[in-house]
């Protein structure tokens, strides 16, 4: 179930099915990811949209096999690279498919530089590791890797701490450091968050190209639907825990079903809309984001729709598949539920 | 004509850079380096540019919480600095500010009611049998409800703590609210809500607002004017209409094209600059811009470009307007868009 059907694409390199992660504590069980179902196509960028906190660091980390444990613990679902799930691999072989198969850029850029060695030392590593380059190769190809995503005069730079480098430039080395060892999946968490926009746009210029060129396979993380929009060849809407919309880029963006994903779209302020006299004010999205420890009984979303009808308040409706692989988690588009 | 509300003319903040046991100032952070603005009674203006380009400092300076190295601030008309003590605590009363984090804004250990009593206690304002009646009125005005005076901050989501931190810069009636990212650190659907309320506070109780942000398309909703700083210089300042209609600045072109739209349909090209902004402590010579931009011409390192006025009181500070007849500013000299020429041959 929930294996996007789309004719225009190639096989998945990487199926999500059925993902569920929760944290367990004294204050009860967050289902944090909740039944979460999605594939990775070579070539393509999957945007993973949704407000802090709906659980799109904690699938990314699922796929890396990376959740902290305890609290956390993958409870069920199966995740497929080349048909082998990643869930049943012992953590050996789950290293080797990591950095070969499956490379991360953390949200957090800080946190997976490490401070004390220099890039050369922590892109080299990779080489070395995973391509059994000695110390001269692995220097070099690092300097290559360096050069391959822009980052001026490389050779001396390869030299340097992340301390010594602009918050673009770490984001260049961790993208360098991902890229390495030609991974087939990307996975980019908020990797242009906490940037300028100016080099948003050159981070994003280079995403694009490397995966034009080496076809890999990108899940890109981000709150920003702009991002999505510019970036993304599908894009998968998470609240809560779950996926409630999915669907090609451009129909998602001009045949939006989900009343979340339409109030998210229009509570953005869009540059130039203000001037050109459209929405003077902004659509808002009514009250909060509930807290996982205390969800609302039947759509997550109900505490807070504009459209909430007697049936959304006690019965959660399921991803349905609305043709060309939209998919929607909403009662006004679910068969059995009553207007 | 009228009296602006606040002037600040050839404001400079230069923070020193103190190296070694003796603590010898060995440089300076450029932060803020020569801007002039006005902001009218009623008027919301909005301070943009990227980060570490001075839009905190300039804030800060203008109510007095960061010393000012050079330049000048008027309050309807006094200068700042002189001002006596009973002059500076009524502009404190007057001027407020909201902060970007509403987390850690916001006393833990105070109550909502003692949070907004305090500046009341300070000013000696809405005492007795009136405080009570004005708090519920201030949390009304925010969209919290009256019954949840007494909870402490953590109990409250990050929106309601912003609504919170508005309320507050509130309290005493202000004539002008200085909002330094006041919805940058809220989810998307919880930014709406407070750009909404921003807008009707405005609005309802003809407050001046200064808004303080990275982002130009929030700005661009709630503001009149426009101001794009970078590297501690105005490059250009218009109403927000014709900002976006007919951006003059180089810079102010880039940034919105690095915009990304949530429109697929919309894909444009944009501009890519190079490298990253370069750093307040030795800022480049002659245009700021210089190192970045793509219509840069052989005076631009070498002479700093003055400001320009075009028609509805536009400026720019740029030398692609050196000869352009002042006025004639819907003539936006055709190579701007044309990145290479002017380039060093
Ligand atoms: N180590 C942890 N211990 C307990 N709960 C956790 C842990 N990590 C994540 N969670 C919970 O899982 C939920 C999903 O978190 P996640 O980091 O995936 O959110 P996100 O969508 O990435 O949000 P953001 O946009 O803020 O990064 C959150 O509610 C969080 O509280
Ligand atoms: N107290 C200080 N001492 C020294 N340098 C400072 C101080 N405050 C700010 N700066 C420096 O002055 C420059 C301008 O900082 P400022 O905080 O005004 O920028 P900003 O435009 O608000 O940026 P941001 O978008 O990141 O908030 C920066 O380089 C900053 O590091
Ligand atoms: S199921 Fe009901 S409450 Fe949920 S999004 Fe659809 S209409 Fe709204
Ligand atoms: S003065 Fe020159 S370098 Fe500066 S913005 Fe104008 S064209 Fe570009
Ligand atoms: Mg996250
Ligand atoms: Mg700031």
């Amino acid at each position: 179930m929930g294996t996007a059907v789309d004719k225009n694409s190639s096989e998945p390199v990487l199926s999500i099915d059925n993902l569920k992660t929760h944290f367990f504590s004294r204050k009860g069980v967050a289902r944090a990811v909740d039944g979460v179902s999605f594939d990775l196509t070579p070539g393509e960028v999957t945007g993973i949209v949704g407000e802090s906190g709906c659980g799109k660091s904690v699938t990314a980390l699922s796929v890396m096999g990376l959740v902290p444990n305890p609290p956390g613990r993958v409870v069920d679902g199966r995740i497929l690279f080349h048909g082998k799930n990643l869930l049943d691999l012992d953590i050996t072989a789950l290293r080797k498919i990591r950095g070969a198969g499956i490379a991360m850029i953390f949200q957090e850029p800080m946190s997976s530089l490490n401070p004390v060695y220099t890039i050369g030392n922590q892109i080299s590593e990779m080489f070395r590791l995973h391509k059994g380059y000695d110390k001269k190769q692995a220097l070099a190809a690092a300097v290559d890797m360096l050069e391959r995503v822009q980052i001026p005069s490389p050779h001396k730079r390869v030299n340097e701490y992340p301390h010594q480098l602009s918050g673009g430039m770490r984001q260049r080395a961790m993208i360098a450091m991902a890229m390495s060892c030609d991974p087939e999946i990307l996975i980019a968490d908020e990797p242009t968050t906490a940037l300028d926009v100016t080099v948003q746009a050159q981070i994003l210029d280079l995403m694009h190209r490397l995966k034009d060129d080496f076809s890999t396979a990108i899940q890109l993380i981000t709150h920003d639907l702009g991002v999505i929009a510019e970036m993304a060849d599908q894009v998968v809407v998470m609240y809560a825990g779950q996926v409630v919309e999915q669907a090609r880029t451009r129909e998602l963006f001009q045949h939006t079903l989900h009343p979340y994903t339409r109030g998210l779209l229009a509570s953005i302020p869009v540059l130039g809309h203000r001037t050109r006299g459209m929405d003077e004010d902004l659509v808002e999205i009514k009250g909060m984001i509930p807290s996982l420890h205390d969800l609302p009984a039947g759509c997550r979303f109900s505490n807070r729709c504009p459209e909430v009808m007697d049936t959304c308040k006690t019965r959660l409706p399921d991803l349905t598949d609305m043709g060309s692989g939209h998919q929607v988690r909403c009662w006004l588009h679910t068969k059995g539920g009553s207007a | 004509m009228t009296t602006p509300l606040a002037a600040v003319t050839d404001l400079k903040v230069h923070f020193p850079i103190k190296k070694g046991i003796l603590a010898r100032t060995v440089g300076y952070v450029y932060a803020v380096d020569g801007i002039s603005f006005e902001i009218m009674p009623g008027e919301t203006v909005g301070i943009v540019g990227e980060s570490g380009c001075g839009k905190t400092t300039a804030g800060m300076a203008m109510v007095r919480l960061t010393p000012i190295t050079s330049g000048s601030v008027h309050w309807k008309g006094t200068d700042m600095a002189a001002m006596n003590r009973s002059g500076l605590r009524a502009l404190r009363r007057e001027m407020q500010l909201i902060f970007q984090d509403p987390y850690s804004s916001l006393n833990p250990r105070m109550t909502v009611r003692q949070i907004l009593s305090d500046p009341m206690d300070v000013h000696d304002r809405f005492t007795g049998r009136q405080r009570k009646a004005r708090i519920d009125f201030l949390l009304d005005t925010v969209g919290l409800s009256p019954g949840q005076a007494d909870l402490y901050p953590h109990e409250f989501s990050g929106g309601q703590r912003q609504r919170i931190g508005i309320a507050r810069a509130l309290a005493l009636d202000p004539t002008l609210i200085i909002g330094d990212e006041p919805v940058s650190a809220l989810d998307v659907s919880i930014q709406a809500q407070i750009i909404n309320l921003l807008k009707r506070l405005k609005r309802d109780f003809n407050l001046s607002l200064i808004i303080i942000s990275h982002d130009l398309a929030v700005v661009e909703y709630i503001c009149d004017r426009i101001i794009v700083m970078y590297l501690g210089k105005i490059v250009e300042a218009a109403d927000y209409a014709s900002l976006y209609k007919d951006p003059k600045h180089p810079y102010t072109k880039t940034l919105m094209s690095a915009i990304p739209v949530p429109d697929p349909a919309r894909r444009t090209r944009r501009i890519i600059l190079k490298g990253d902004v370069p750093s307040p402590i030795n800022p480049p010579g002659g245009c700021r811009f210089h190192t970045r931009c793509p219509d840069r011409m052989d005076i631009c390192d070498k002479q700093e470009p003055a400001m320009q006025r075009f028609s509805d009181g536009h400026t720019a500070a740029c030398h692609l307007y050196n000869n352009t007849d002042a006025d004639l500013s819907h003539a936006t000299p055709t190579h701007v868009s044309t990145p290479t020429k002017g380039d060093n041959p």
